[in-house]
């Protein structure tokens, strides 16, 4: 019963691809003028038949729902063009990028549940003390932060001035290794290299607190607001009561009910995650999707951008179905 | 409240009301004034998001300096209480020896103008479009709806990058990439509450009463909703503006000449090592007026619409 319930919510995010696709396609429409134009006007001088054979690859000359028709079947295929500067697939180069920022995107992910949960937990069940007031002021501040000035500022605190971590990178120079998985932190453990353990793990400290401080806030608030919500309802007196420690009262009966709402929440921060993801990368000179896709603006390289912002919506849908699907095992009494 | 004075004429009856309605709006703004003074954090936010507009608006009477045109004999000059630092240039100058306060200061002008008119435009789209299709459903509600799921399979910050991408830098792009997406939270709100609304006994007494549908959404259900909407808007205002600094942070902003918070951070990055106060300042004004905004719109919950539970 679960399972066809399961097939029945992902079936459905399959015409919400479809349509993220076609917005994404009617984006290049927004460019004023010719895209092709615009690219060349970078590129330097090309001939009238470059122009042209460009414009076909792109199927500029046909009508725009056959446009429309062939982007969607290419799409389909795993085609989403060819990089106008690079000259190569766009899937390769998203590829190529996406295990630097999955692992970063995951690391801000870990932090921010790290930070989030007991200062969330301990905000509630001591709710008005000093301790509280103080976090959620902290969770506050983390809300209203912008995260490349945030960036800026520990970099400026921790690696210039204090020295204790470097300013941008994944790795040394000296610390070679070969990659097996791209997750650089997964690699080092793989070949037993601990020196790229280190130096990866200190690469990943700054941008991955970045990237989950305003997660990290959010979701103690959240926390914090459904915990209180859970040790008011009955079955916690109920639980308490029967005299069960204060322990068990908070992590086996109140938690349990408290992170359903949270899950929630975490699902669609993880769009603030993907959308922070290209400002971090940027301010750290982390080399993945974020990073390829601010140059590949500035390169007007728009097949590659395309492409790109379809993967992180993508990302965004697939996240939200699994949190979806994860839902209805918290919470038996929900179905899909 | 008086007794009905006799009514002569339809224009004597159209002031009686108006006076009426006016009497009525001064109370709850009395009120309103009232709560806020219980309230002190949101009181000072407030007036803290007052004197950044006053700044933004007097810019060129509070500061005598160029915020374009700098001294390049004067580059880097740190802050005031700095050794080298002069009162001249309190938060120091720039790389081309712009004075950075003046900057800040004229930056407010465009923090506000794009969090306003985003907002704003957002909330006029959003709140017309939902009570439209809340209230009449039909199968343009179908249709708007749809778009609205679809919107929101796009994280924010990467659909408004992906616009700016292709349509380029300037005011009324950014104005249109934030808004582009900006109106569905409101659309989804307004619906919502208007789908709720419409089946109150109030709407009925109003629809047998012989008001058309028009005036029905208009007086009698939107003031209903209002508030909450003015809420969520003061909430999203401050995720507007960050997002405007995201973007110039990028450089996909307004043209690089005009100074703006994030293309001043974005500047002050190459210079780090040496002068640390380019990249900070401009950033801690930003965090106050999004921390100010967000505390306000806080307080403001709390005091218009306590049952509202908005996340994040």
């Amino acid at each position: 019963m679960k399972a066809i319930k399961i097939l029945e919510r992902s079936l459905a995010a399959i015409p919400i691809m479809f349509g993220v696709a076609i917005v994404v396609f009617l984006f290049m429409r927004l460019t004023p003028g010719d895209p092709v134009d615009i690219m060349m006007g970078q590129g330097g001088a090309v001939s009238a038949g470059e122009m042209e054979q460009l414009r076909a690859e792109f199927h500029l000359d046909q009508p725009l729902h056959i446009q429309l028709w062939l982007f969607l079947k290419d799409a389909v295929r795993g085609d989403l063009g060819y990089s106008y500067v690079q000259k190569l697939p766009v899937t390769r180069l998203v590829a190529e990028r996406l295990p630097a920022t999955m692992e970063l995107a995951t690391a801000a992910l870990l932090v921010s549940l790290t930070i989030a949960l007991p200062v969330g937990i301990l905000s509630a069940t001591r709710q008005n003390s000093l301790l509280d007031r103080f976090s959620m002021a902290g969770a506050f501040l983390g809300i209203s932060m912008p995260g490349f000035w945030l960036g800026i500022v520990l970099i400026l605190i921790f690696a210039v001035r204090l020295k204790w971590l470097p300013v941008q990178g994944r790795v040394d120079f000296e610390s070679q290794f070969t990659p097996v998985t791209g997750f650089f932190v997964l690699d080092s453990l793989l070949t037993g290299n601990r020196a790229a353990l280190i130096s990866s793990l200190k690469h990943l400290a700054l941008p991955a607190l970045t990237l989950g401080a305003p997660v990290s806030a959010v979701v103690a608030r959240v926390i914090r607001s459904s915990m209180l919500e859970t040790l008011r309802s009955d079955y916690v007196t109920l639980a308490r009561s029967k005299g069960l420690s204060e322990w068990s009262v908070v992590f086996k009966h109140a938690l349990r009910n408290a992170l359903i709402p949270t899950v929630t929440v975490v699902g669609l921060q993880v769009g603030v995650l993907l959308g922070g993801n290209m400002i971090v990368e940027t301010v750290f000179s982390w080399p993945g999707l974020g990073r390829m896709v601010v140059g590949a603006i500035f390169d007007r390289d728009f097949p590659l951008v395309q492409g790109s912002v379809m993967v992180y919506a993508f990302t965004f849908v697939i996240a939200n179905l699994v949190v979806d699907i994860l839902y209805t095992y918290l919470n038996p009494k929900i179905s899909l | 409240m008086e007794i009905t004075p006799s009514i002569a004429t339809p224009m004597q009856r159209l002031l009686y009301l108006w006076r009426i309605r006016w009497r009525l709006t001064l109370r709850a703004l009395k009120e309103f004034g009232r709560q806020l003074l219980g309230h002190p954090v949101a009181l000072v936010a407030g007036i803290i998001i007052l004197a950044y507009l006053l700044g933004a608006i007097f810019a060129p009477q509070i500061t005598s300096h160029d915020p374009a045109r700098g001294n390049l004999r004067l580059r880097f000059q740190p802050p005031a209480w700095q050794e080298g630092g002069s009162w001249e240039y309190p938060l120091g100058t720039d790389a081309q020896g712009r004075d950075l306060l003046t900057r800040i200061i004229y930056g407010a002008r465009i923090s506000l103008l794009v969090g306003g008119l985003s907002v704003g435009i957002s909330i006029l789209l959003g709140s017309t479009l939902g009570a439209l299709t809340g209230y009449y459903r039909g199968r343009l509600d179908a249709i708007i709806s749809r778009l609205a799921d679809l919107l929101l399979a796009f994280p924010f910050l990467i659909f408004a990058i992906g616009v700016m991408a292709f349509m380029g830098p300037g005011f009324t792009n950014l104005i249109m990439a934030l808004t582009f997406k900006g109106w569905v939270e409101f659309f989804r709100v307004v619906r919502g509450e208007m789908m709720a609304e419409k089946t109150q006994e109030y709407v009925e007494a109003a629809r047998v009463s012989g008001l058309g549908h028009t005036a029905i959404i208009a007086k009698e259900i939107l003031p209903n909703i209002i508030q909450s909407v003015f809420v969520l808007g003061t909430l999203r205002m401050g995720d507007m503006i960050i997002m405007e600094a995201s973007l110039s942070f990028l450089g996909l902003g307004i043209q690089p000449h005009i100074p703006a918070w994030g293309s001043m951070v974005a500047s002050g990055r190459d210079y780090m090592l040496v002068s640390w106060w380019v990249s900070t300042f401009p950033g801690i004004a930003l965090l106050i007026l999004v921390l100010s905004i967000n505390l306000f719109g806080e307080g403001l919950r709390d005091i218009l619409d306590p049952r509202l539970k908005l996340q994040g």
